[in-house]
């Protein structure tokens, strides 16, 4: 219990720290320039294309790393309730979330001009599909149940059962069948960039690059939930401690408007 | 001085369509790149991604406001 709290104070240190965010920056300047700038491959079909490899492909790996980082945050919450490590979950899934769609989207524009249509019903474009989907869900079960405990343990529990949904989805099942995904069947347009060092140094650094940003996104939202949660305590406070005339005062007012925006 | 080093890769790759001809059968935009055209493009990229830094930054320094307002530990 005590080494929980240390590491949950520890990562609200990390969250304040700037020296991550400089760093994500830094490889995302270096992602867009290296990346439009420096030598790919000739690959027929794929052409000048490659370079979407810098973008699209970090998405999915951002996603699976945030997914990740939110149902490890549910499972300490399971083991050890705290309104944090709720909060963590949620924010860790949503920006997660947010890197799947942006994942879907810029492959089927991609995919539109290499595959010859946006949506080829391919395992792993429909893995992906229906993981969002899942994911989808989760959050329409946290908004439809109003106790605060009951939300979080719920919305934990499913959030566990999402994530296994999810790895079968994206990297087992698309392995099991012909995909037009490299390294899932037979692409042989692709095979040649998983031994290419030119695409490597970029590829990398864009993977870590995108995974930091979704990180510093998702630690504002969860910093401006824990403010919004002390603002709650705050409030309540005043409003315990405040004398019976306090209720027909405007300063009472806050509490009712936001305890109704937090559905 | 950083983004000078990073733009050094930049450099060797304008170099590379140059110093091999375009033997291979794939159509790259080698012309598109010979003309320096393609800096325009990295310029407009790197010019909104800046601003959405910025944008970015500026939002963390006002959570940043609010969490000593509220004395925020941690």
């Amino acid at each position: 219990m005590l080494i929980e709290k240390e590491i949950l104070s520890a990562v609200n240190k990390l969250f304040k720290r700037s020296w991550w965010k400089i760093l994500a920056i830094i490889l995302l300047v270096y992602t867009i320039v290296a990346g439009l700038l420096a030598p790919v491959p000739r690959l027929a079909i794929l052409n000048e294309t490659i370079r979407v490899l810098h973008f699209h492909v970090p998405m999915w790996f951002g996603m699976i790393i945030l997914l990740t980082l939110s149902v490890v945050y549910s499972i300490k919450y399971l083991r050890n309730p705290g309104t944090q490590h709720d909060i963590y979950a949620i924010e860790f899934a949503n920006i997660g979330v947010v890197f799947g769609i942006l994942g879907i989207l810029s492959g089927a524009l991609w995919a539109n001009y290499t595959w010859g249509s946006p949506w080829s019903s391919d395992p792993k474009q429909n893995g992906a599909a229906i993981a969002l989907l899942i994911y989808f869900a989760y959050f329409i079960l946290r908004n439809s149940l109003e106790d605060e405990q009951q939300r979080a343990k719920i919305s934990a529990i499913y959030n566990i059962f999402a994530f296994a949904a999810l790895v079968p989805l994206l990297f087992i099942l698309p392995r099991l069948t012909d995909s037009l995904h490299p390294g899932n069947g037979g692409n042989p347009g692709f095979n040649a960039y998983d031994l290419d060092s030119n695409l490597r140094i970029v590829f990398y650094p864009a993977v870590i690059g995108w995974t930091l940003l979704g990180g510093w996104l998702a630690s504002l939202r969860i910093r401006l939930q824990i403010i919004k949660n002390k603002l709650h305590e705050k409030l309540e406070e005043n409003y315990l401690h405040a004398s019976p005339y306090a209720a027909a005062q405007p300063g009472s007012q806050p509490l009712e408007s936001s305890a109704d925006t937090r559905k | 001085m950083l983004l000078l080093n990073l733009g050094l890769n930049p450099l060797k790759a304008q170099q590379i369509p140059e110093n091999s001809p375009v033997t291979s059968s794939v159509e790259m935009a080698d012309t598109f790149r010979q003309e320096g055209k393609i800096y325009v493009v990295v310029a407009v990229i790197l010019l909104l991604f800046g601003g959405l830094v910025i944008y970015t930054v500026s939002i963390d320094r006002k959570v940043k406001r609010l969490e000593k307002e509220l004395e925020i530990q941690e």
